[in-house]
């Protein structure tokens, strides 16, 4: 049990997949405007890492070696097709305005990474934690990209103005926002691991 | 007897110039420039320039404390950033937009790389650019040269903002835009004052007249072909006397960390530098384009060094 939780809490801190892996950055960078894009990204990548981890774990005994990567890349789009389609569903605002960046979870390395480096080689449990973890993990990271871009660049979080006669930063709303703040907080996270060290 | 004969490694060759004598002789040759604004646009623009270059010496004490450096306020790179910067802005706006520049310039744009003689991009221009994508509104709006008494302000806009609203200039002289009686920044109206500047630097030999000259000399030339009605049918003294060229090609396209260390790597960073500005100028969404010019040139200067290396004598 003490092995499980440990599998789920290192993608939050130690083994973030944002700050720490610095994988997945594209849909981090698009998607990271508003805090209500970023959580319903992270939930969408959530739910596709947990499904794939299950699924490629319980099956990692039949899958040949040489294509092994084809097989993953089969059965994630299978779980992000369920995750666009119901999004496209239940939430159609939210789906528009993610938009392509929902469809490319398909090719987003954490899911990748994961099912290549844990869920093939570990089991069901494991597996499962180890995708949660990275999920939540990633879906933390972008809140915590996304609360600074949407306060910094609109004065808003989830759309209610918090200082009254602040004038917006226009950048942190743009591309190039995005970039400065992922940076700094790569720079702020390595800093906080060489204190630690 | 004294022993006359010295036996030394190289270099041989001694002059008195160290980091802060060139620093501070820059600020000296911008005091023209500043003395010409603040006749030009009034006491706010002094107020505007003290402000950015305050916050700029002061970003750079804190940062110095925090990452416990040598302290590099009294070398005078801070005081340039801030004062270009400054330079750079319409005179009238509030006072909190050049302390957000200053402090965005010094932190993000040079000591985040590490400090002076690390930074890749010119500080005062990453500061204006991100002012003008922050706050496009207070960034673009002009004050009036020379106001009658009695209005707070009249604005105006730059010469280049109404050739791209497609606005006949036929009223607008070139002594006026040489000597600076028309809309812009702080820093950029006057010619002569700039030029002034400029002739001490170059007097000096701080800096070499690669870049200002093919960089001034591009502009006009391809202004001169694709920016009139016709071919070869463009104002290109308008466009060398209006917006930021003369102080971009001698004050901040000169800067000598961001820039090619060879002359011939120079006179490619010019010709870059004009050919970018004269495209935003006739074919981009900006009016004016030479802080976007130089910054894409600095980001291109690696590789500009790199393949315009000398040959160490005896190798091939």
């Amino acid at each position: 049990m003490k092995n499980l939780i440990k599998e789920f809490t290192k993608g939050i801190i130690k083994e973030n997949p944002t700050f720490v892996l610095a994988l997945g950055l594209c849909p981090t960078l698009a998607v990271s405007v508003s805090v209500a894009n970023a959580i319903g990204m992270g939930i969408a990548a959530t739910f596709v890492l947990l499904g794939s981890s299950l699924i490629i774990s319980l099956i990692r005994d039949f899958i040949p070696d040489k294509i092994r990567i084809p097989c993953y890349i089969v059965i994630i789009a299978t779980f992000v097709t369920i995750a666009e389609l119901c999004m496209k569903a239940y939430s159609p605002a939210l789906d528009r305005s993610l938009g392509i960046y929902v469809p490319l979870i398909v090719v987003n390395c954490i899911v990748l990474g994961r099912a290549e480096a844990f869920a093939c080689k570990n089991n069901l449990a494991r597996s499962f934690f180890d995708g949660l973890g990275m999920g939540v993990g990633f879906t933390l990271a972008l809140i915590l990209i996304s609360a600074i871009r949407e306060f910094l660049g609109s004065g808003q979080i989830l759309g209610h103005t918090l200082v009254k006669g602040f004038e917006p930063i226009f950048v942190f709303g743009m591309p190039s926002g995005a970039l400065l703040v992922i940076g700094l907080l790569l720079g702020l996270f390595n800093l906080l691991k060489d204190k630690r060290a | 007897m004294t022993n006359n004969l010295i036996v030394s490694g190289s270099p041989h060759i001694h002059k008195p110039a160290s980091i802060s004598r060139i620093m501070w002789t820059v600020v000296i040759s911008l005091i023209p420039a500043g003395i010409a604004g603040v006749i030009i646009f009034g006491l706010d623009a002094l107020w505007v320039t003290l402000v950015a270059v305050a916050a700029a010496v002061l970003t750079e004490l804190l940062f110095g404390i925090w990452t416990k450096k040598k302290i590099t306020v009294l070398d005078g790179s801070a005081v340039i950033t801030g004062i270009l910067l400054a330079f750079n802005l319409p005179s009238g706006v509030p006072l909190w937009l050049p302390i957000v520049g200053a402090v965005f310039s010094i932190a993000i744009g040079k000591q985040v790389f590490g400090g002076l003689g690390q930074n890749i991009f010119n500080p005062a221009l990453v500061g204006r650019v991100f002012l003008m994508a922050s706050w496009p509104k207070y960034m673009t709006t002009f004050t009036q040269p020379l106001r009658a008494a009695g209005y707070d302000a009249i604005t105006s806009a730059t010469p280049l903002a109404m050739l791209k609203e497609g606005k006949v200039l036929e009223h607008i002289r070139y002594l006026d835009l040489f000597l600076g009686k028309h809309g812009g920044c702080i820093g950029e109206v006057c010619i002569l004052a700039l030029l002034i500047g400029a002739a001490l630097l170059l007097i000096k030999g701080y800096i070499s007249w690669h870049i200002p000259v093919t960089y001034i000399f591009t502009t006009a030339v391809f202004t001169y072909i694709f920016g009139g009605r016709q071919l070869f049918g463009g104002d290109w003294l308008f466009h060398i006397l209006s917006g930021g060229l003369i102080l971009g090609a001698f004050f901040m396209a000169t800067d000598y960390v961001a820039t090619p260390l060879t002359a011939k790597g120079q006179l490619i960073f010019g010709l870059g530098c004009g050919l970018l500005t004269a495209v935003i100028r006739i074919w981009g969404g900006y009016p004016e384009g030479v802080s976007y010019a130089i910054l894409m040139m600095n980001a291109a200067t690696p590789f500009i060094d790199r393949y315009t290396k000398c040959r160490i004598y005896g190798t091939k």
